[in-house]
């Protein structure tokens, strides 16, 4: 007999958690402790020896934190999760894992900036070094790679330059090195893209956004494919005995899970950024109704880029959603459809005439649209990157970043579409 | 091969008694991790390799025996962490001693030696590993994240 195969939407609500042991309890605990007590001696050591599986210590692993990284893997189709305190956290475990001094990663150009900090800066302290390619050319991909590189990095719906990566045609460059690909999809959420079907082999969430949705909390989790060959040679830490955890060998003791095991025996272990009992449950209640919550985003976001695109006052529309945009066709490959139309999420970004002192003009104007720097939120955002995020760069460093002047980002929320595109107007009236 | 969760839930609740196969008195070997795992679960394991056996070195406090066949008492399943081309023999013994279950490990896959099982009854399952599959199961391994597979509206049992 075949195991059924449940759905997204009951995933979103079941993976990760059954009724508690001790209690009985529907609705997941909060394991709101630091520590776990030992049956004995033996058990203590089994334990520590990874012999016997079970919690010691809420910096390595704690039950609720479990249920949302059971919860994500399951919806990414993926072999096992880690949880860490932020989106930033979770990548730096996938990248303080696999790489080391003298290291090499390829990644796309237009990331979120703090993906491009950690990777130029941060890392590069350290002797890891990164060549940053255009990520609609799978084959710069392929001629940046050197024998030293050791990671392919990049956006599945990239942040804010809405480019829409071909997950396949580079998961393929990488693997013919011998490498993995690790893909951000923090602006699809799992609902909408699911990066391991294309061929990626860890995927990393920032789950303060849709996939806790409501604003309040900071999170981030990663999700191993479990497919990743790293018996392949390039990968030692992976094969050898660990020596950042007495003599194991992490992936001829756990396989397909291996790469998480390490994450969280060696990285996350001494790097010290868990997540919070607390905080992963507070994701957990917006992650029951992550689908409910991205159809609406899907669907209003279209209705506001075609309603941006017919106003007087708006120069131009960046949403891929949209069948202009240069990337509609890999949209419609890799995201679901929702309401017949392939699901592009909720970020959008468009050009208010009358340049930058136009731009400041629409944000200040809003009635109700939020003028912050998060995403993914229940709440209409907006942002205008070139007197905010980007500020310290001059207009050419801006443009090269991929941020004009005019250009306000927007994350569209779930509010009725109506007051949505009556605030807009009337914002965009008063930029004038 | 027997792969379903209700198939591998009654393989591990019936089969108590489990030979196993190339078992290592390393501590950080695989085998070892398996053997003392399912100690820990009230399971009765008996090691089979004729390395210990030649000197008589019992391994987690039990007898190990040089082969299959020597075993005193009856086996339920038999456990193999040895190389694929080394299982289809140790199938033919598994049906010989009456066992009721061939279980190839992680990375262990003779598809010969599961026909073989097959085709005398008894339950197979290759390329999987009992501890990881009793974890996901049996709820020890929700701790670490893994996607289990398991949706219920019952009290982890």
């Amino acid at each position: 007999m075949m195991d059924h195969i449940y759905r997204p939407e009951t995933l979103t609500i079941h993976a990760g958690q059954i009724p508690d042991k001790a209690t009985g309890a529907r609705a997941l605990p909060i394991y709101q402790t630091t520590s776990f007590v030992f049956d004995s001696a033996d058990h203590a050591a089994s334990l520590f020896n990874l012999q016997t599986f079970g919690n010691v210590y809420s910096r390595l692993s704690n039950p609720t934190v479990a249920a949302l990284e059971e919860r994500v893997a399951a919806l990414e189709g993926g072999r096992a999760g880690l949880a860490s305190a932020s989106g930033m956290a979770s990548e730096a475990m996938v990248l303080m894992t696999l790489l080391q001094q003298g290291d090499h990663v390829v990644a796309a150009g237009a990331l979120y900036g703090g993906s491009v900090s950690l990777l130029a800066v941060n890392l590069a302290k350290m002797g890891i070094t990164t060549t940053f390619v255009d990520a609609r050319k799978p084959e710069a991909f392929a001629a940046a790679i050197q024998p030293s590189t050791r990671a392919v990095f990049a956006e599945s719906l990239g942040n804010p330059s809405l480019t829409v990566m071909d997950i396949a045609a580079v998961a393929d460059v990488a693997h013919a090195h011998g490498l993995p690909l690790v893909i951000d999809n923090t602006v699809p959420s799992p609902f909408l893209c699911n990066p391991i079907q294309f061929g990626a082999d860890i995927v990393v969430h920032s789950a303060t956004k849709y996939l806790a949705g409501h604003g309040t909390t900071l999170g981030g989790v990663i999700v191993e494919s479990g497919k990743f060959p790293w018996g392949n040679g390039k990968f030692p830490g992976m094969t050898e005995p660990s020596a950042g955890y007495h003599g194991v060998k992490f992936f001829e003791t756990f396989g397909d899970f291996a790469f998480c095991m390490r994450a969280r025996m060696e990285t996350l272990r001494v790097y010290g950024a868990a997540l919070s009992p607390m905080a992963a449950w507070q994701i957990l209640q917006g992650t029951e109704t992550l689908h409910v919550r991205m159809e609406r985003h899907c669907s209003n976001a279209r209705k506001v880029a075609e309603f941006l695109k017919n106003h007087k006052r708006v120069a131009w529309v960046n949403y891929p959603g949209l069948a202009e945009h240069p990337d509609h066709a890999l949209v419609q490959k890799q995201m679901r459809q929702v309401d017949g139309e392939p699901g592009a999420s909720g970020l959008l970004a468009f050009g208010v005439k009358g340049g930058l002192q136009a731009g400041v003009r629409f944000i200040e104007a809003a009635q109700f649209m939020s003028h912050l720097a998060n995403i993914g939120d229940t709440r209409t955002l907006i942002i205008h990157p070139a007197s905010t995020t980007h500020r310290q760069l001059d207009e050419a460093q801006q443009v090269a970043a991929g941020v004009l002047p005019d250009m306000v980002r927007m994350s569209v929320g779930i509010e009725h579409i109506d007051d949505i595109l009556w605030d807009i107007d009337q914002a965009l009236e008063r930029s004038a | 091969m027997n792969n379903d969760i209700s198939a591998l839930l009654r393989i591990l609740r019936d089969y108590r008694t489990i030979a196993i196969v190339g078992l290592s008195a390393e501590w950080s070997r695989p085998s070892f991790f398996v053997a003392k795992y399912l100690q820990g679960f009230g399971y009765r394991i008996i090691p089979v390799n004729p390395r210990y056996a030649a000197t008589g070195t019992p391994i987690l406090g039990e007898t190990c025996y040089a082969s299959l066949t020597e075993i005193p008492v009856p086996v339920d399943m038999v456990d193999v962490f040895r190389k694929a081309e080394d299982v289809l023999p140790i199938a033919r013994e598994v049906i010989s001693i009456g066992a009721k279950c061939l279980w190839q490990q992680l990375g262990v896959v003779n598809l010969e030696a599961d026909a073989l099982a097959r085709e005398a009854g008894l339950d197979s399952v290759f390329n999987r590993c009992v501890k990881i599959e009793h974890a996901r199961l049996k709820g020890g391994l929700n701790w670490a994240g893994i996607n289990t597979g398991v949706i219920s509206a019952k009290r982890q049992g």
